[in-house]
């Protein structure tokens, strides 16, 4: 067992790395939600000026990256690992974007949870005496993934209450040593959890399991209850994703979540105004959110204490065409202004 | 679809939740969905029936010789209303109504085209245009194929 960890899955960093700049970018979908003021470019086009989908997310991410590494005043060569991923084929956002930051970079994959994922593992870098400055980003869009995942863009067909967006957008944030910021204090690795789902559409009822599952392990490893939590926000689930965490945190370890828990893809629209049905979807979803809206709020001393909780679906088509189930993954990480 | 049957079958737990998220997701709203898709593909074929009886006044054509040009007319307008980008916004209203005459046959092939453009004539638009109507085409020959057979056999 590890110098660093508490209980079975939870990573305590012995000097908490910080969070000293986050940039998130969006389209204009995403920039008609309520937290438009909080973004750091809103894109008026969802090609943003290239030539196909794919190099769009690819410029968002970038975009996000650069406007991370500016607002610390810092250069790529100051960084010491890129660590990024994102939900296309051999998660070609990431690598394409490495190739033009030029940091020694590890590419990441956990679907929806990347953005938590890369925290994580750039928080363990940077206690670890590896690193003094990491940039870890991830990066969504709504029309390469409908054309991975789903159908093409302009298919028509009517879709079902449950379906989620997905969100195009693209976040950047920088772990160090030290600085001024909110700090990575405890994190916790999920496992992959399989409760059957096999629904393509229904990711959140595929992932809640993981994310309650994630959610009970760090409360009982780290001793800290949901209300030692100003907010603990999940990635992805959604509408009824949400009311399942709601339900299965109470049958599984008797946690009520019901007062300060929210969900990032339901944050970040207006589900009234927009027509997202269950809510946003996708590594964006919890990336714009995180380090666009309650990056500035702990920055502000609104908020003290959140709990992300990015949850990921592990599938392809191609296994779900084979009839496997969907499993779910969930990675937490606890962000405190100290 | 083809499923391994050799698959483990479900866990208690994994029963229980299938059965939670079973209870807790709606179900599509059918009843209205059902009215939409009739409505709208209702509309489809008055819309088909109108330029089957121009093709026949104008041209003066049989019933049976308008059909071809009247279809051919609205395949055009299903390809011409999915590249404006206005097929998707209505079907999501309309449903089965738009998407089973053969301007959802349209759409399909033609949204497949445009979303494979950028990766060019050969390996792009050739291949994939035809990734979701491919099925369509298969299983109708399949079926013709049956069809005439029996016709073969049992009419003459």
């Amino acid at each position: 067992m590890g110098a660093k960890r508490i209980g079975k899955q939870t990573w305590k960093p012995e000097h908490p790395p910080v969070i000293i700049s986050a940039a998130a970018v969006v389209g204009p979908f995403e920039g008609q939600g309520p937290f438009k003021d909080y973004f750091d470019h809103i894109y008026t086009d969802i090609m943003a000026g290239e030539r196909s989908f794919e190099a769009a997310e690819k410029e968002m991410l970038l975009n996000a990256c650069f406007t991370c590494l500016n607002k610390a005043n810092r250069t790529p060569q100051d960084m010491d690992f890129f660590l990024a991923g994102d939900i296309l084929n051999q998660t070609i956002s990431s690598s394409f974007s490495a190739l033009e930051l030029r940091i020694p970079f590890f590419g990441i994959y956990g679907a929806c949870s990347t953005s938590a994922e890369g925290l994580a593992l750039a928080a363990m870098l940077v206690d670890g005496g590896f690193a003094s400055f990491v940039l870890a980003g991830t990066s969504s869009h709504n029309a390469s993934a409908e054309r991975q995942y789903r159908y093409p863009t302009e298919y028509g067909f009517s879709r079902k209450p449950h379906v989620q967006w997905t969100v195009t957008g693209a976040g950047a944030a920088l772990v160090a040593r030290d600085g001024e910021g909110p700090r990575i204090t405890f994190l916790t690795v999920g496992k992959v959890q399989d409760f059957g789902i096999k629904d393509p559409l229904n990711l959140g009822a595929a992932m809640a399991p993981a994310a309650v599952d994630t959610m009970v392990r760090h409360f009982a490893d780290t001793g800290n209850g949901p209300e030692y939590y100003d907010l603990i926000v999940t990635g992805d689930l959604g509408k009824f994703g949400h009311s399942l965490a709601v339900k299965m945190a109470v049958s599984n370890g008797g946690f009520d979540l019901s007062k300060n828990y929210q969900d990032c893809g339901l944050m970040l629209y207006d589900t009234r105004k927009q027509d997202v049905h269950a809510g946003g979807s996708g590594c964006a979803a919890s990336a714009t959110v995180t380090y666009g809206y309650l990056y500035r709020k702990l920055m502000d001393g609104e908020l003290k204490r959140v709990l992300l909780v990015a949850t990921g679906a592990l599938h392809s088509p191609v296994t779900c065409f084979q009839g496997n189930n969907i499993p779910g993954i969930a990675h937490a990480v606890s962000l405190e202004m100290i | 679809m083809a499923r391994d049957p050799k698959r483990k079958p479900l866990t208690v737990d994994q029963k229980r939740y299938t059965e939670m998220v079973r209870d807790l997701v709606p179900r599509p709203p059918y009843l209205r969905n059902s009215l939409l898709a009739f409505l709208f593909g209702g509309l489809v074929a008055i819309i088909g029936q109108f330029f089957t009886d121009i093709y026949r006044i104008t041209m003066n054509m049989s019933v049976k010789e308008a059909g071809n040009p009247a279809v051919a007319t609205m395949i055009f307008i299903g390809a011409l209303l999915t590249g404006l980008g206005v097929f998707d916004k209505i079907a999501r209203y309309a449903g089965a109504g738009l998407v089973v005459p053969v301007t959802g046959f349209a759409n399909s092939v033609v949204s497949s085209a445009l979303e494979f453009k950028r990766e060019g004539l050969v390996f792009g638009i050739g291949s994939k245009m035809f990734i979701l109507a491919g099925s369509v085409i298969t299983f109708g020959v399949v079926t013709a194929f049956f069809v005439g057979l029996i016709y073969a056999l049992f009419v003459f």
